[in-house]
């Protein structure tokens, strides 16, 4: 079975660089609602992107993600609840140094496993870190969580702040074009990983583990290496959302946070690079209005997934590849 | 002092001895092969000297260096590298990197994160002057998975060649495949083989390949060696005729 | 002293309830070579459905009667599992085992709000089947009979199992197929009725273990993720595939579960998983497990 052929670098590019204009001036144009909207979409982009370096390039299929998205989060709102900490950048350092000794830890005993083993011990691990944000509630907010107001953020080191009254209307916008350019910089490191000798490593081992160790590869320090990066790609997309959501309790390291980052990926197709984006922010809009219809959404989705698997397999992206590949062979084919 | 030694060399399966106390030395620049009936031995000592399996007992030296308990990456630093009977390739991948990877693997490159693979001429070049030589430049940018059968093969001889090993197993490099494309398997690899130097013992139930393009045979039967010579001999030898080609030489 | 007794005596308890679990997810391991992400969902099911049964009945059945209603759960998550292992699962056998994964988790998510659809979100309880069989004393404490009584179930069941697997016809045509589906398929065995049957019997005893404990413990939401994370340090420890590896675990995991609650509840999760690292280290199938 052979994937359809990419289209060329050049085509490629020319289309990212007119979605990144489009992007660019949605600010301007759309409502401060949609704008935050687009926002979280970014962010749960981002926490996609991590989550495939995984499962499409390496075969490694995650159900706890969750728990670094949540240690990203967290980290925020304990910098600045006990640290007195304001600096986005400084966050989103936090966010990263949290996440990955997480990742560290939880890869050490995760990669040295089958598939299957792999995927129990990333969904219990996660969950012994939801149970562990609840139980310790002196220092986490427990249920009620811990707060993380704009009004106290600063980005570009001081730079830009929120007071005042028209700030809820700034911020978006600001905060807009900082997660905007986050999400760039994380694609285009992303795109470098998997294109990197390393990336093909990964990309072997999950094609052939019994080839690749006959070429002398030690299989799961890749491993543990691709559930690092990952975990901390997903961390700081956690980071990048706790400012925009003001808030965050141990409902972000609940397990059905794990099946929705799951979700992106399967829904926008995991076996290419820009489904799990694709996914991520098709499924924002998805949950709003859904939510909006009905209060069991979880059902839905659980429903769409199921189906999505069993008729879908390479998503929305990926089948939208297909389709335009067989159509293209059809005009090559006519006379 | 020979490249390849084995001092009884002996794997149980069970109550089966599927590698009996075998005595197996290679010399450079040999091109042998390794023949016997199904269930002879002749996989598990491949598999035993490659590191796929453990051995009950016995010892194995690369160059008078011991490496009977020695992970497979450091077998392979010490220039052993093996083809495999069911082809094992990365499909997903394309022909020019399943090659660029091993290359990749032997230089110690892929750690790299920062870099783009593409990028790495010396590696990009090597790749493709080494499909070249076994035929397979025309199909470098498509994927493994959608080779025939036979340039499946060629490709799986490649990967293990370009670690550039000293001593290279091939499991059988002709099976599976139509008669026509065996000869020119055999062609390619044997040329190929030869012409970099290269030490190879080949695995083959195909008399007539092993008659044609090896300089020595060994005949394994239950997990020993039965025989041990060139092609003539070997031909002419009684108890390899028996157990082997169940004729009676004879008649 | 009577206290480490009764503590002993909920530990047990525990474990039976954790070795039906476990001893389903082996099961069905075993037969079929997958883990169904929303094994656990089978359990709350049974507790679910056992809470309401009885809850609906009391009012006409007095409570010792009640006890007729306990298999209940476990039987509507067995017809459940009979109903979805061909139509959604079996497909998935020899394909890759992500897309396995990827449609029990969907199950998962599914079945969760399906119980909260169906149920609504205040806690089922049954505790009237406690009460009806009323206390022991154990050296002045008072300790539920029925604590006692789901020990015998939970030993009878593994028991049973047990003679099941290994003493029936049917435990050998189970075994065959676990062993080599194609060779099993080529004497005549019809491998699918063995895979629902599989199934159906793994989701029954998640089910009972749902059963079991609802009269002890409330039904809520939650529990069949609750259970599944507790029952997954089981089979990591014990071994997946296993049946003693079910037992084992189960006893181990509960054990230590109990002696971490006395000292620091906080930790409890992590404690036990902390243990399952170090036994995965050491022995990366666990005690008892086959290579998946």
């Amino acid at each position: 079975m052979s994937a359809p052929q990419a289209p060329s670098l050049v085509r490629r590019a020319a289309a990212a660089a007119a979605v990144l204009a489009a992007l660019l001036v949605v600010p301007v144009v759309a409502s401060t609602y949609q704008t935050q909207l687009l926002t979280y979409g970014l962010t749960l982009a981002i926490a996609a992107l991590g989550f495939n370096l995984l499962l499409g390039y390496s075969g490694l299929l995650s159900f706890g993600h969750c728990a670094f998205f949540g240690a990203g989060a967290y980290a925020v709102a304990l910098m600045m609840r006990y640290l007195g900490v304001t600096s986005m950048e400084l966050f989103i350092l936090g966010g990263i140094a949290f996440s990955a000794v997480l990742a560290a830890l939880f890869g050490v005993v995760c990669v040295r496993h089958t598939r299957i083993f792999f995927a129990i011990l990333t969904l219990a691990l996660s969950q012994v870190l939801w149970t562990l944000a609840y139980k310790f509630f002196w220092i986490t907010g427990g249920t009620d969580g811990l707060r993380v107001p704009f009004s106290k953020l600063t980005l570009l080191g001081g730079l830009v702040g929120f007071p005042g009254a028209d700030a809820f209307a700034k911020f978006i916008t600001s905060y807009y074009y900082y997660v905007l350019a986050a999400f760039c910089v994380c694609v285009a490191l992303m795109w470098l990983i998997v294109h990197s000798p390393f990336g093909k490593t990964l990309q072997a081992i999950r094609d052939n583990e019994t080839r690749a160790r006959f070429l002398g590869v030690r299989i799961w320090r890749y491993r543990w290496l691709a559930f690092l990066v990952s975990g901390i790609f997903t961390g700081v997309a956690g980071s990048l959302w706790v400012p925009l959501n003001g808030l965050t309790t141990p409902d972000v390291l609940y397990w059905p946070q794990s099946g929705k980052i799951v979700f992106f990926a399967v829904l926008g197709g995991f076996r290419n690079f820009t489904g799990p984006i694709v996914g991520a922010v098709i499924f924002n809009y998805l949950e709003v209005y859904a939510v909006a219809v009905t209060e069991y959404w979880q059902i839905t989705l659980g429903g769409i997934l199921i189906a999505l698997v069993t008729f879908l397999p390479s998503g929305v992206v990926g089948s939208a590849a297909r389709l335009s590949a067989r159509l293209k062979r059809r005009r090559e084919a006519l006379p | 002092m020979s490249l390849l030694r084995t001092e009884r060399l002996t794997k149980h399966f069970g109550e089966t001895r599927a590698v009996d106390g075998v005595d197996f030395i290679v010399n450079e620049g040999e091109f042998l092969s390794l023949v016997g009936t199904n269930g002879a031995g002749k996989t598990t000592l491949v598999n035993l000297i490659s590191a796929f399996l453990a051995p009950d007992s016995g010892r194995i030296f690369i160059a008078g260096r011991d490496i009977t308990y020695a992970p497979v990456d450091e077998r392979i630093r010490a220039g052993i590298a093996r083809s495999f009977q069911l082809v094992n390739l990365f499909d997903d991948l394309s022909v020019l990197d399943n090659v660029a990877l091993a290359i990749f693997a032997r230089e110690g490159k892929t750690k790299r994160i920062f870099a783009l693979a593409e990028r790495d001429t010396v590696v990009t070049q090597e790749a493709t002057e080494l499909l070249g030589q076994f035929g397979l430049a025309g199909k470098a940018q498509g994927l493994a998975g959608g080779l025939a059968q036979g340039e499946r093969k060629l490709l799986d001889v490649a990967v293990a060649y370009a670690l550039r090993p000293k001593l290279l197993f091939l499991d059988e490099p002709t099976s599976g495949v139509s008669t026509r494309d065996k000869a020119q398997i055999m062609d390619t690899v044997s040329s190929v083989v030869r012409g970099g130097g290269i030490t190879a013992v080949v695995i083959e139930h195909d008399m007539d390949v092993v008659f044609k393009y090896s300089d020595r045979v060994v005949v394994m039967h239950e997990g020993r060696f039965l025989a041990d010579g060139p092609p003539e001999e070997i031909r002419r030898n009684r108890d390899v005729a028996t157990y082997l080609l169940g004729t009676d030489i004879d008649a | 002293m009577e206290i480490v007794v009764i503590q002993v005596l909920n530990s047990l308890f525990y474990a039976a309830v954790l070795f039906l679990i476990a001893a389903g997810l082996s099961l069905i391991f075993g037969v079929m070579g997958i883990v169904n992400m929303a094994h656990g969902s089978f359990y709350a099911l049974g507790a679910y459905v056992t809470a309401w049964s009885v809850a609906a009945a009391s009012a006409v059945i007095p409570p010792a009667a009640l006890f007729i209603f306990l298999p209940l759960g476990a039987i509507a998550a067995a017809v459940i599992g009979l109903a979805i292992e061909p139509t959604l699962l079996r497909r998935f056998y020899r394909r890759p085992e992500e897309y396995q994964l990827l449609v029990t988790f969907g199950l998962l998510l599914v079945l969760e709000d399906a119980i909260r659809l169906v149920w609504g979100g205040t806690p089922r309880t049954a505790s009237g089947l406690v009460d009806s069989l009323g206390l022991l004393q154990i050296g002045g404490l008072p300790y539920p009979v029925y604590n006692l009584a789901m020990i015998g179930v939970g030993i009878v069941a593994a028991l049973g199992l047990w003679a099941f697997v290994y003493r029936t016809r049917f435990g050998v045509l189970l075994r065959a197929t676990a062993q080599d589906r194609r060779m099993a398929a080529a004497l005549g065995i019809d491998v699918g009725r063995i895979y629902s049957l599989a199934f159906g019997l793994g989701c029954f005893m998640a089910g009972l273990a749902g059963a079991i404990v609802v009269p002890s413990q409330a039904a809520v939401l939650g529990m069949g993720v609750e259970v599944i994370v507790l029952s997954f340090v089981v089979v990591v420890i014990g071994g997946l595939g296993s049946l003693e590896g079910a037992l084992v675990g189960a006893l181990i995991v509960s054990a230590l579960r109990t002696i971490t609650i006395q000292f620091w509840e906080e930790i409890e999760l992590a404690a036990l998983y902390l243990i399952a690292a170090i036994v995965l280290l050491i022995l990366p199938t666990g005690l008892f497990g086959k290579k998946a």
